[in-house]
């Protein structure tokens, strides 16, 4: 089994074991099927992705490809492209470096906003990537490695939802709630989060 | 010829609207639905929809017709990963009955691909009372 498809895997483990929870949290302020779309596309990358697929690159753009038609829900189209943007960034690689994964990042998100054309304070999974993308930058920047910058990242990513709890929704289903939005956490940056979490688990163990 | 494709989050929804549309242009077979997930679960596939252009591309362009939000989402990554440099696949900003119906008609009557953008987005404007 690669690298790459394992993490992928322990990726879809998590997002699984908080099926519930996303979709209760999307029933808040959705239509209560985050989680059940985000499992249902994980599992088809468990089935999709080859195993022993070692370019980083080919495993990330077949993971995205999958997402877009297999999830459903607007995160299909929003995770689908951030994966293979990052995919893109990681072409012909075997191996990841703090700074390769700085520009896959960077790649992800800029993917999400060409697809969703939000900005930070939408209240979506761009809340939780945007500051975990400047801290995990500060922290490389500062002489951490990958670990250590995922670890910064994962913070940012949880302060990122408390923060998603303050705000209204403009963008996607839950913007149809206007203020009554406030007080709930996005689904979306809670799995975003959850997904920064198991790279950081993966990439420390 | 131009093609259409209907796209739903609900795979009934998009057969439904092609149905409908196809009966007011009798012989035209430019038109498909991509409606819902493969195991017609609620949901939009960019995948599907990018196979339901493939089919209906006769190279005089493509109108695309959705539903709403991730509708639209997926209906522009299905273009991105088609490479259309000549912009030829176009998503319609028009509503997804009244406008499949205009631009079937249209379609089958050999309309260019602007002037059915054009008359499907006007269908907005239609009052129904
Ligand atoms: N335009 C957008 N840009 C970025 N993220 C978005 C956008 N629209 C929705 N989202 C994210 O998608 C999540 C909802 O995903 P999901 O429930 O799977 O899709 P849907 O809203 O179509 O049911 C939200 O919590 C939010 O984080
Ligand atoms: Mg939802």
């Amino acid at each position: 089994m690669s690298r790459v498809y394992e993490c992928l895997t322990k990726i879809g483990e998590t997002i699984t074991e908080n099926k519930d929870f996303l979709t209760d949290l999307d029933r808040e302020i959705g239509d209560a099927d985050h989680g059940i779309n985000m499992t249902r596309g994980f599992h088809a990358v468990a089935e999709k992705v080859p195993s022993d697929l070692e370019d980083i690159g080919a495993a990330l753009k077949k993971a995205g490809m999958t997402l877009l038609s297999t999830v459903g829900g607007a995160s299909g189209p929003l995770y689908g492209t951030a994966y293979m943007e990052a995919g893109k960034v990681m072409a012909g690689k075997t191996e990841m470096t703090a700074e390769d994964f700085k520009a896959a990042l960077e790649a992800a998100i800029a993917g999400i906003q060409k697809r969703g054309k939000a900005v930070k304070g939408e209240k979506t999974m761009l809340d939780a990537l945007i500051p975990a993308l400047d801290a995990y930058t500060a922290a490389i920047e500062g002489g951490a490695d990958m670990g250590a910058g995922l670890e910064e990242a994962c913070k940012a990513a949880n302060e990122g939802i408390e923060f998603t709890k303050t705000i209204i929704a403009t963008k996607g289903r839950a913007s149809y709630l206007g203020e009554r939005s406030i007080g709930h956490q996005d689904p979306g940056a809670t799995s975003a989060t959850l997904t920064l979490e198991t790279i950081r688990d993966f990439v420390k163990a | 010829m131009v093609g259409l494709v209907i796209v739903s989050h609900s795979w009934k929804i998009a057969e439904g609207v092609k149905d409908l549309a196809s009966q007011m242009a009798p012989g035209f077979d430019g038109i498909r639905a991509a409606g819902g997930l493969e195991d017609g679960e609620i949901g939009t596939d960019a995948t599907r929809i990018m196979e339901a252009i493939q089919a209906v591309d006769q190279g005089d362009g493509v109108v695309i017709l959705c539903d709403l939000g991730s509708a639209i989402m997926s209906a522009e990554t299905a273009i991105e990963l088609l490479e259309d440099e000549e912009g030829k696949y176009r998503i319609a900003d028009a509503p997804v009955v009244e406008g499949a119906i205009v631009a079937a008609v249209e379609a089958a009557g050999g309309e260019d691909l602007e002037s059915i953008i054009a008359s499907a987005e006007d269908a907005r404007n239609e009052s129904k009372l």
